[in-house]
């Protein structure tokens, strides 16, 4: 391989199977680095046990705190707060709700008695790890926090420049549900998008709008259809859709057992025993190689 | 009464818990329906409301009036979000990135910026069988959900049960989803990713002193974690609903669980007596 390939799992619709799908994929690429891009609700580190060996505070902005010795409870910054973030508080001072301000700053720009802060919030961590199957990037939000878009961009970064100072062939991000912040983040700059979603109404709705996010990006998709006996007709459909949208579909995962059970006991589906989930993904790996190797 | 229903892991049954709730509660008093997933809408799917009116939804974004401009920098020293550069004879704005709080034009010291709307999406109103009905679309590459969501929770009619459907996650679009609620249903199925995403959950509504109670999804594929979760931290466990291909199948094709299963409408109404005596 000439040159390191970064491949993105999304799927619009979240509970599809993406980080499933990326601790498979763990277990199938050779010299390849992991990132958990879901940075609000994580879960690749409960299938590949992390050993943590560098942690990192993220700041990913500031908050605005009021100091209510100096607030003469002029309520100028009221006016100016588009977040509503600002309220009237006790004894005539103002009160700042700290989950609704978006950090912009501006009460206290215009505050005439310097009476906000503007404080660097601590509003995640992120890891390195190291893992059976090679390293791993991952983090966690702050609860309630904004910016997760980067705090994805931070773990990105991380995974490539690992990619690159150990010459790997692969960065596998496991994705965030949506087509938003935190998604545009995981997908922007990489190789393909592996999209995965479900035979259903909803399932193939989400997919269009994150396969057009996509292409919005000028990444290229290609799609995988989990659990696609549960609903043959909508797996038909979404197989024309991408028929006639040039977007292949590179697996059909049954529906099984199996996939539950080894998530409940921690292990990829791929290193469960012998089950037609594991050898499907095997087979869409294959296929996902030679589209990323084909210049993509 | 603001009941949100949220869960940290996606795909765990929030739509099918919210609309069953308004399906089976629409008869006994009057409902609103918000759909405030904007990024992924599904609940139309199900409750096939009569779309009515629609209304673009835009965030104010800077423009600058470069007669005016000195390029004295002011604008790009005030933006905490880099969302405006001032180069040696030009003003770059990047909208995608802006979030709008208007702080480079209120102090731009020659006034030369003003503001233009900026389209984000789009809200849809309408009604299904007497429950009113606004959903969100986030437009395609556009970052920024939480002020779509804002706006169509400018419509809350508090005079109805509004019954709000939030998005995946704990960060700021489900935040801005759950807020202001008075109780709130985290749906959750039984296995380690639920639990873990659950967890997340509950911190931040704890954070925000909404109550809450749990809906356990799909019971029986996984393990008892959930549960012994719910005791330890004193949840209420206030529904179970057992995994069932049919259910699935039904969710596939966009019916209603209430209407593939009526027999569980009973369970809606017990479901909601009971988050009416948690709330207390």
């Amino acid at each position: 391989m000439e040159e390191m390939k970064q491949l993105v799992v999304i799927s619009g619709k979240g509970g599809t199977g993406k980080t499933v799908i990326s601790a498979a994929l763990a277990t199938l690429a050779r010299k390849k680095v992991l990132a958990d891009c879901d940075v609000d609700a994580a879960n690749l580190y409960l299938l590949l046990h992390p050993e943590i060996q560098e942690e990192y505070t993220f700041s990913g902005g500031k908050k605005a705190r009021v100091d209510v010795d100096k607030c003469t409870g002029c309520g100028n910054c009221l006016e100016v707060c588009r977040f509503s973030a600002i309220s009237g508080g006790e004894n005539g001072k103002i009160a700042i709700d700290p989950i609704s301000c978006e950090g912009c700053g501006v009460c206290s720009l215009i505050c005439p008695v310097e009476a906000i802060l503007m404080e660097n919030t601590v509003s995640g961590k992120w890891f390195v790890s190291s893992t059976k199957y090679g390293p791993f990037v991952h983090a966690r939000l702050g609860i309630g926090e904004e910016n997760s878009g980067k705090l994805v961009t931070a773990v990105r970064k991380k995974a490539k420049e690992i990619a690159e100072r150990n010459a790997l062939d692969f960065v596998i991000v496991d994705g965030p549900p949506g087509i938003g912040c935190p998604v545009i983040a995981s997908l922007s700059g990489t190789d393909l998008a592996l999209v995965v979603t479900e035979p259903t109404l909803s399932g193939i709705h989400d997919m269009e709008r994150v396969i057009r996010v996509a292409a919005h990006f000028r990444t290229q998709a290609a799609c995988c259809i989990n659990k696609f006996d549960l609903n043959l007709r909508m797996t038909g459909t979404i197989e024309e859709w991408c028929r006639a949208n040039s977007v292949p579909v590179v697996g059909k995962i049954p529906f099984e057992e199996a996939v539950v059970q080894s998530m409940v006991q921690g292990i990829p589906v791929t290193e469960f025993g012998v089950n037609g989930a594991s050898q499907e993904i095997k087979n869409m790996w294959l296929r996902l190689n030679s589209l990323l190797c084909s210049g993509g | 009464m603001i009941l949100s229903v949220a869960s940290g892991k996606g795909g765990t049954g929030k739509t099918t818990i919210a609309v069953s709730l308004a399906l089976s509660l629409c008869k006994e008093k009057p409902v609103q329906f918000l759909d405030c997933d904007v990024e992924e809408p599904n609940a139309h799917f199900f409750l096939k409301p009569h779309l009515v009116s629609n209304c673009p939804v835009s965030i104010p974004v800077p423009e600058v009036n470069e007669e005016k401009c000195t390029y004295c920098g002011k604008c790009a020293e005030v933006c905490a979000y880099h969302a405006i550069a001032v180069l040696k004879d030009t003003v770059l704005v990047f909208p995608e990135i802006c979030h709008g709080c208007g702080g480079c034009g209120l102090l731009c010291p020659e006034k030369a910026i003003k503001e233009k709307g900026q389209r984000i999406g789009i809200i849809e109103l309408g009604s299904s069988t007497g429950i009113e009905f606004i959903h969100g679309k986030l437009d395609i590459g556009q970052a920024m959900s939480p002020p779509l969501v804002r706006e169509i929770k400018r419509n809350i009619d508090s005079t109805r049960l509004v019954i709000i459907d939030a998005p995946p996650g704990t960060s700021c679009p489900m935040v801005e989803a759950v807020k202001g609620s008075d109780f709130s249903l985290l749906v959750t199925e039984p296995t380690p990713f639920g639990l873990n995403d659950l967890r997340l959950s509950v911190e931040i509504l704890r954070e925000m002193n909404i109550p809450v109670g749990v809906v356990i999804n799909r019971a029986g594929i996984g393990d008892i974690g959930v549960e012994a979760y719910c005791r330890e931290e004193n949840l209420p466990l206030l529904m179970t609903l057992p995994f069932d291909r049919e259910i699935a199948v039904a969710y596939s094709e966009g019916i209603p669980l209430v209407e593939a299963k009526p027999a569980y409408k009973e369970k809606f109404l017990e479901l909601y007596t009971k988050v009416q005596e948690w709330k207390k």
